[in-house]
């Protein structure tokens, strides 16, 4: 890529410097959250942690084109990049984890990563692999149906596109051009299961088996994975009908605070993908062509770290719902 | 007032609703072109459209999950699934999402949808047209399970499930849909869900059934009356789960006596539910031990006509068991 | 103060850890966050970042030792405090112990018992106690709502007849009697001592605990009650000799073992010389009848077995057609279906006389009460060793104590000696030479 090309690139994506700035904060932030809630499982606070690192960029690409309380948004576990890009704040992030009264998501009934939220139109996420797909494309026809512009982004990671939900949602929203972008996070390893014993063949070529086109993209650029992720909301909004992006990245960390990674991959392999890190790649590309300088980088990344040790000690010291809170709203009334 | 067998009534119940209220849908396997494969949504999508009445692929689980999805988007679908035997495709989207999504996104998202299925025996069904599924979703918290026999009962029902904003699993036994007529009302009635009915009142014994079950019951109850002086009290749940505990147990205690039969196989049917809350809140009343009938168990109705007639809770099997009740 | 730092959970379902290496030593000082420690566990092996910020004052565990989720592990003096803290001891999250209860029961002390665990022989699902057929249950204690019935109303289960499944009381027989009585206006005698709808109680006191009457309890209750009110009874002792007895067995028991697959007791030559001995004095095989006496023909001996709660007597019917090996088979078999609560309504009917055995339990006098309607019971007691005059010497000899309580309507003293004595007689009869019939 010439010096020429880059330097317009986003501008080409029609972003400007506040969007780009936005991106790094949310990409960064959802790192250091991240982050946090290790150390805290770590020292026994936390239960169990689900990661977004080495995801950031495919997230926030890709959910920066939604628009919030108006499109719908199926995350999978590991999305909190693009869940608090939608609203959700580290204090949300951090009472999710520990379980506490005030967890947006499910008031410390779910697991974290189990994200819901009815003002940005997160939909309540759920354990068994795949089940979102299904509802996603339920969700676009609703859309269809009423002749409304509306765009369902549907995440998971390559593992969910084995199973049977994800080729009858494929399969439905191909039949009738619904307004949905599927967007599979491909990041090599479903627990310790690698990408070649979970995929046969390619997945972004099965779209063309359901009649809708599919992409591969470089998951941990964020702007190449904003750009092919735009033309397809474009596309749903047309009402041209889904698409399929595979976006190729990496899980930097184990699959959870249950899993040692140690027994299924190697340490260098880690290594040569943190070289592809998302957040320094963009950090560069933000550096080279003036949009920060070091110390706006450093400012932010002082910003966020106070941002998240407060977030932290706020949920920590957080109340948990009482007991007796777990017989109530099992039946909605009315 | 008109008279109406259970599938016209299902059927106008739903083209009721969906006149009423635009976001009613209605979405399954054969439901549009063909009418449904039991005519139960016969002339709906020349009323309302192909997209409001539509054929979805061969894919349960898509049928339901899409449902959902729906109705997270200001939809009220009504699902169908072709036989109940096929429901089980659909069980994690039933079981594990829409019963759930309410309870576990603390109230943000509810899931109002309506899943209706056909199940019962009918001779030539064989093992995978003649399943009573029930069972296996009346222990999830969040779901509700309905059943209604009678013509009027369904019509209104199938309207309360619908506006409940609370996923409901709609059993209709095929058996019954033109063997069942009654009169339903023109005008509009209610009948709430999570209410039992009491068929016909007696002091002897009661008994507890629905579907088939119930009608044959019926009929066995007026014989026993006329031939042997026996009355029998005749209650059916309507709303499976939750259940209507109270109508239950004021019937077992004035009797004393209860019955309860479902066609599911014996082993674990729903009827051993009922008869443990008998047993235990009613115990003191009891004159007689709780008993239950239901089919062997075998996996479900063969082909073959006398086999399926063997496995089927005859008329004879149930008059046999209300006589030992009774006489005991 | 110095702060200690405990083990975390480090997943879901990790109850221990183990220290492998220090990152720190003691002395250092150490930031919140900073590396302490590498811990190891079965699922994850992670760096443990520190919780507080200090001076590492003392490791409490070493490296290579695995402790318990919570338990301490080192002691950081929080920036600013003085280091004096004193060690303590690691609070270990033991799961406790479960003790069992001590199981077994107790061996009985008896030769003439089949010694076996009792406890588990109500256990046939059907109600209390060692009778428990359904069909007995439905007779005596039909269904909850009769009994309910029976009880507001004080009428007996078993004096109404019942139209139920095998003569059963249903409720509706219950109900149509009770109004019958009502309508009558009849004063009915019934068996039971009446029960006032609220019965006048004890009072209570702390540590008091209450114990419900089981079917069989109160059933026993109201049959002693009757015959000590109906019956007058009388009662008279003799001591038997048994040493022949004693050592006729001591003799005969290993080859009886053998052959027959049964214990050798006393009991069996009990029975048959009574029997024998009521042969002689009929009118202790008799029943009142109001204005007459009925001798009974068969003899049909009620033998009382001792279950843990409860007293129950079947009957061997027609025991003068048995010799001893009949007998030990007889009452053994009666003993073992007691136990597993296998007898049926058959195995109480018809007795004529009742034998009764504390002495296995070690009585050595007892004053038993009849079996009513029968006329008398008779008692055996424990066979003890015992200084007696013999021939003007002392002698030590196996004594045994022999009573008969008996109906004084129907017999007196006299009768009931001279029946006595001829049992003491048949069993001081066996002789060195003595054989098993």
């Amino acid at each position: 890529m010439a010096i020429r090309e880059t330097s317009v690139r986003h501008e080409e994506l029609g972003l400007d410097e506040d969007d780009l700035r936005r991106m790094h904060y949310h990409m960064l932030l959802a790192r250091r959250v991240d982050e946090r809630s290790w150390i805290l499982n770590r020292q026994g606070k936390a239960a169990f942690v689900i990661s977004c690192q080495g995801q950031e960029g495919a997230q926030v690409g890709a959910a920066y084109n939604l628009r919030p309380g108006y499109d719908y948004l199926y995350p999978y576990y590991r999305d909190s990049g693009m869940t608090m890009l939608l609203g959700q704040t580290p204090r949300d992030q951090l009472l999710s984890l520990l379980g506490k009264k005030d967890d947006p998501n499910s008031g410390g009934r779910q697991m974290p990563g189990h994200y819901s939220g009815r003002e940005q139109n997160i939909v309540t996420v759920s354990a068994p692999v795949g089940v979102q797909y299904p509802q996603a494309a339920g969700t676009a026809l609703a859309f269809k149906m009423r002749g409304e512009d509306g765009v369902v982004l549907v995440c998971g990671g390559e593992a969910s596109t084995s199973g049977g939900d994800w080729h009858e949602a494929m399969n439905f929203a191909g039949i009738h051009d619904l307004p949905v972008v599927f967007f599979v996070e491909n990041n090599v390893y479903a627990i310790s299961v690698p990408v070649k014993f979970q995929v046969a063949g390619s997945i972004a070529r099965r779209a063309e088996g359901y009649g809708f086109p599919g992409h591969e993209v470089d998951g941990n650029d964020v702007l190449a994975t904003y750009e092919v992720a735009r033309e397809a909301f474009e596309r749903a909004r047309a009402g041209e009908g889904p698409t399929l992006i595979e976006a190729k990245t990496y899980r930097m960390t184990a699959h959870s605070s249950d899993d040692d990674d140690r027994r299924y991959r190697e340490r260098e392999e880690i290594e040569e993908w943190r070289q592809k890190d998302p957040i320094v790649r963009f950090e560069k590309y933000l550096l080279d062509n003036g949009v920060l300088d070091e110390a706006e980088r450093d400012e932010i990344s002082e910003r966020i770290k106070a941002e998240v040790a407060e977030a932290s000690e706020y949920a920590e010291n957080a109340p948990f719902a009482d007991p007796e809170d777990v017989l109530a709203g099992v039946y909605a009334e009315g | 007032m008109a008279t109406k067998n259970l599938l016209q009534a299902i059927h106008e119940g739903l083209v009721e609703e969906m006149r009423a209220d635009e976001s009613v849908m209605v979405l399954g396997e054969d439901v549009g072109r063909a009418g449904g494969v039991f005519r139960v949504t016969q002339d709906l999508q020349e009323e309302f459209g192909a997209m409001r009445v539509m054929d979805t692929p061969l894919a349960e689980s898509l049928i339901v999950g899409s449902a959902i999805g729906l109705s997270v988007n200001g939809m009220r679908p009504v699902a169908e699934i072709q036989f109940a035997d096929f429901i089980a495709p659909a069980f994690d989207q039933i079981v594990n999402e829409a019963a759930k999504f309410y309870y576990r996104s603390n109230g943000a998202w509810s899931c109002p949808i309506t899943i209706r299925a056909p199940y019962g025996v009918v001779p030539g069904g064989a093992l995978y047209h003649s399943q009573s599924v029930e069972a296996w979703f009346c222990n999830t918290p969040g779901l509700k399970v309905v059943a209604p026999t009678y013509p009027a009962d369904a019509k209104a029902m199938l309207k309360s499930s619908i506006r409940d904003p609370n996923p409901v699993l709609f059993l209709e036994h095929k058996r019954t849909y033109r063997l069942i007529k009654e009169e339903v009302p023109e005008d509009d009635y209610e009948v709430p869900l999570g209410e039992a009915r009491v068929h016909r009142e007696g002091t002897d014994i009661t008994v507890v059934a629905y579907g088939l079950m119930l009608y044959t019951a019926l009929e066995v109850a007026g014989k026993l009356s006329d031939e042997q002086d026996i009355e029998t009290e005749v209650v059916e749940p309507r709303t499976l789960y939750p259940l209507d505990k109270e109508t239950i147990l004021d019937s077992a205690k004035k009797t004393g006596k209860t019955l309860v039969i479902s066609e599911a196989n014996l082993t674990g049917s729903y009827a051993g539910e009922i008869s443990s809350l008998i047993a235990e809140e009613a115990f003191e009343w009891l004159d007689g031990p709780v008993m239950r009938l239901g089919a062997p168990d075998v996996p479900a109705a063969a082909f073959a006509r006398p086999m399926m007639e063997y496995f089927l809770p005859s008329a004879e099997r149930i008059e046999e068991a209300m006589l030992e009740l009774a006489r005991y | 103060m110095a702060k200690p730092v405990t083990m975390p959970q480090l997943g879901e379902s990790v109850t221990e850890g183990t220290i492998t290496r220090w990152l720190k030593s003691e002395g250092d000082e150490v930031e919140i966050d900073e590396p302490l420690a590498e811990v190891d566990t079965d699922k994850v092996n992670a760096e443990l970042p520190s919780p507080v910020a200090g001076k590492i004052e003392k490791f409490l565990v070493s490296e290579g030792a695995t402790v318990d989720v919570g338990t301490e592990i080192v002691l950081v003096a929080v920036d600013g405090d003085a280091a004096d803290a004193p060690p303590q001891e690691n609070v270990a999250a033991d799961a406790p112990t479960e003790e069992f209860p001590a199981s077994g029961t107790e061996a009985q002390p008896v030769a003439d018992r089949e010694g076996q665990g009792v406890d588990g022989s109500r256990g046939e699902g059907n109600g209390s106690g060692g009778i428990s057929d359904a069909e007995t249950l439905r007779q005596t204690r039909s269904s909850p709502v009769v009994r309910r019935l029976a009880d507001e109303h004080g009428v007996e289960i078993a004096e109404i007849p019942g139209s139920g499944t095998g003569g059963r009381v249903t409720r509706k027989d219950i109900e149509g009697y009770v109004e019958g009585l009502e309508e009558d206006g009849a004063q009915r005698e019934e068996q039971a001592p009446q029960e006032a709808p609220e019965p006048e109680r004890v009072p209570l006191y702390e540590g008091d605990s209450i114990q419900d009457l089981t079917g069989i309890r109160r059933a026993i209750a109201n049959r002693m009650a009757s015959s000590k009110r109906e019956a007058p009874h009388a009662w008279t002792m003799v001591e038997v000799d048994m040493s022949e007895l004693a050592a006729l067995r001591e003799r005969e028991k290993a080859a009886f073992v053998e052959r027959e697959g049964m214990k050798l007791t006393y009991l069996p030559f009990i029975v048959k010389a009574v029997v024998e001995s009521l042969k002689d004095n009929p009118v202790l095989n008799s029943v009142w009848d109001g204005d007459r006496i009925i001798l009974r023909k068969r003899i049909n001996i009620g033998v009382a077995v001792d279950l843990e709660d409860a007293l129950i007597v079947p009957v061997i019917p027609d025991a003068d057609e048995l010799n001893i090996t009949g007998l030990t088979r007889r009452i053994d078999d009666l003993i073992t279906r007691a136990r597993a609560g296998e007898l049926g309504t058959e195995d109480f009917a018809g007795g004529t006389f009742t034998v009764n055995n504390p002495g296995s339990l070690g009585s050595v006098i007892s004053t038993p009460i009849i079996n009513y309607p029968q006329a008398a019971i008779l008692s055996a007691e424990a066979i003890v060793k015992r200084p007696v005059v013999l021939n003007d010497a002392i002698a030590i000899r196996s004594m045994m104590n022999l009573e008969v309580s008996f109906d004084h309507r129907v017999l007196d003293g006299g009768a009931a000696l001279r029946f006595l004595n001829a049992v003491k007689e048949r069993l001081e009869a066996y002789g060195p030479e003595g054989r098993i019939g």
